[in-house]
């Protein structure tokens, strides 16, 4: 008597969950087809990191597993000098240039948002308008002014057309326009200076900002390619993707000497990404829809 | 006598933000202002940076239309464009839908397809190119003859190598345009939907009539953010036809190592400039006309 009691509602249950059952099938389904898509679309990273692991008698075999996995590749590879030094070039350049743009890119967004004063739209169409001006344009000139200052083959010359930005300028724009007026004002009756109440009330304010446009500029630089190449000419002064480009080029280097370079260059930045992942893929969506 | 104190709140905000942007502005004014003023006018002179600069009027952009090699490498340029845009923003788009409608492990596989873009453009060239080469050296080939497939040339192709040069360029950008088509996505009301569901409308319908049209906007960005990265083509097509750059026979030459070639390996800063002011033009027609289309929205 229970049991036929007890049929009904097991079937209304059964029957709520029914067209459940196939659109979860549906989910794993996708999930499946999605996941195959991303393996897919790491295995150029996965195969990288691997060679650079194998023994020269494995490279040429498929498995991604090394059998005999060594870091002798990067030992080899760094006491030769040369990566450590473009390792060390980059780093020091892909910080200093983020260093310089984060500050002169925030404070003139800053300016431009929050000061009233003739030619304020003037500057900023102008600055907007060096966006369209593609880098390919400039780098004969910039190369010739090198040539005239001595800038050739220096950090210096490395690093002046990338000290400001125009798209940080326009990103931190939109973001200080979220900074109330009333905290400027409060802190200029509370007697602090401009630039103490850009540099300490408003900046804090916009962190996140910052940080993501850090990570853009970091990783712009850190990958840069055409003019590193133009303006340094000896082996010392070369920054990781210069160096691996020659270092590449060479006759008869090994291709897990190779994948070992391209995995010196690629690790600190994969790195980076997956310590601060979501925020950096924030960052992207926030970059992109307001850019 | 000229005193801060004595100024009014506004003429002391105006000082402040001149302060704040001399460096700048004469940043802009030296960095990027003058370079372009100045590349436009070498490109009516001529000069291999030795010698003496001497006016030649437009000889640079007669001889450049002249020229059968640079009707090769627009020709290189543009298929680069017409193949990359369109496969990567297909392949972007259907990624970024289901992966908008899954609703676990979402951000783990997400990573998997974002994790290119954080990659060196170079080192990945260089891994590309080994995957390419002949057996026993190359994956793909090694994997073909495990299949026991007939190899493919890849980069010594003049027919294979464009679209093999192009494959890690689409691979790297694809976790970029999959991260905008999400918050596109995600943008769109949830009530179309529902309406939709409720009159039982087929999923195709709803694609076609409510999520491609309002994700205009987002298309249009992703079309032309793409498209002026593969008219910029560069670092790919430097590192992986090195032996000699953009072939073989320059079939895979874009504007950008055209320009390189001439400006830095014959020194004829003249003809570059006009090349450079080429590429120039179309980028900015490129950027007028995704302006003229999401006016158009409006």
């Amino acid at each position: 008597m229970t049991a036929t009691e007890l049929r009904p509602t097991t079937a209304a249950t059964l029957d709520s969950k029914a067209p459940k059952r196939p659109r979860n099938m549906g989910q794993i389904i996708r999930w499946l087809l999605l996941f195959a898509g991303g393996i897919v679309m790491v295995m150029p990273i996965a195969y990288m990191i691997s060679t650079s692991l194998k023994w020269p008698w494995e490279v040429y075999n498929v498995n991604l597993i090394p059998e005999e996995p060594t870091i002798e590749n990067y030992t080899y590879v760094l006491e030769d000098g040369r990566f450590y030094w473009w390792f060390i070039n980059s780093m020091i350049i892909s910080t200093l240039t983020t260093i310089s743009a984060l500050f002169f890119d925030s404070l003139v967004g800053y300016t431009l948002c929050k000061f009233k004063f003739p030619g304020r739209t003037l500057v900023f169409i102008a600055i907007l308008s060096t966006l369209m001006i593609p880098t390919e344009m400039l780098v004969i000139p910039w190369y010739l002014m090198s040539q005239q200052f001595g800038w050739l083959d220096s950090y210096w010359g490395i690093m002046f057309p990338g000290l400001m930005t125009a798209f940080g300028v326009f990103l931190m724009k939109q973001f200080f326009e979220s900074v109330p007026d009333d905290f400027i004002e409060a802190a200029r009756i509370d007697g602090l200076n401009e630039f103490q109440i850009w540099w300490t009330v408003a900046m804090p304010l916009v962190k996140p900002a910052l940080a993501a446009l850090a990570i853009f500029i970091f990783l712009g630089n850190w990958t840069a390619f055409l003019w590193p190449l133009i303006v340094t000419n000896s082996t010392d002064m070369y920054t990781l993707p210069v160096g691996l480009a020659g270092f590449g080029d060479e006759a008869d280097v090994a291709w897990e000497l190779i994948m070992t370079g391209a995995a010196i260059s690629t690790i600190p930045t994969l790195v980076v990404f997956l310590i601060f992942q979501r925020f950096i893929i924030r960052g992207v969506v926030m970059a992109g829809l307001k850019g | 006598m000229f005193r801060y104190r004595d100024l009014t709140i506004r003429q002391k905000q105006i000082v402040w933000a001149w302060i704040f942007l001399a460096i700048p502005v004469l940043f802009y004014t030296v960095i990027r202002f003058y370079p372009t003023g100045n590349a436009i006018l070498i490109s009516f002179q001529e000069w291999n940076l030795l010698g003496s600069r001497t006016w030649t009027g437009l000889d640079n952009y007669t001889k450049l239309v002249n020229d059968p090699v640079f009707w090769k490498v627009f020709a290189n340029t543009f298929l680069y464009l017409l193949i990359g845009t369109p496969v990567s923003l297909l392949i972007s788009f259907v990624i970024a839908y289901h992966l908008d409608k899954l609703r676990f492990g979402h951000s783990f596989i997400r990573m998997l397809y974002f994790l290119p873009f954080m990659t060196s453009a170079v080192a990945m060239a260089w891994v590309w190119r080994w995957f390419y080469q002949g057996v026993p050296i190359g994956l793909f080939n090694n994997f073909l003859a495990g299949m026991g497939i007939a190899q493919i040339e890849f980069l010594n192709s003049t027919t294979n190598a464009l679209p093999a040069v192009l494959a890690p360029a689409i691979w790297a950008g694809l976790g970029f345009q999959i991260i905008i088509f999400m918050a596109g996505l995600r943008s769109i009301p949830q009530s179309y939907y529902e309406a939709a569901r409720i009159d039982g409308v087929s999923w195709w319908t709803v694609l076609w009539e409510i999520t491609l049209p309002l994700l205009r906007p987002t298309i249009v960005f992703i079309v032309v953010f793409s498209s002026i990265g593969f008219l910029r083509i560069f670092d790919h097509v430097f590192n992986m036809t090195t032996n000699n750059p953009g072939g073989p026979l320059n079939s895979t030459k874009p504007l950008v190592l055209m320009i390189y070639d001439t400006a830095f390996n014959s020194f004829d800063m003249g003809y570059a400039a006009a090349q450079t002011v080429v590429l120039f033009t179309i980028l900015l027609l490129v950027s007028l006309l995704q302006l003229w289309l999401l006016r158009a929205d409006r």
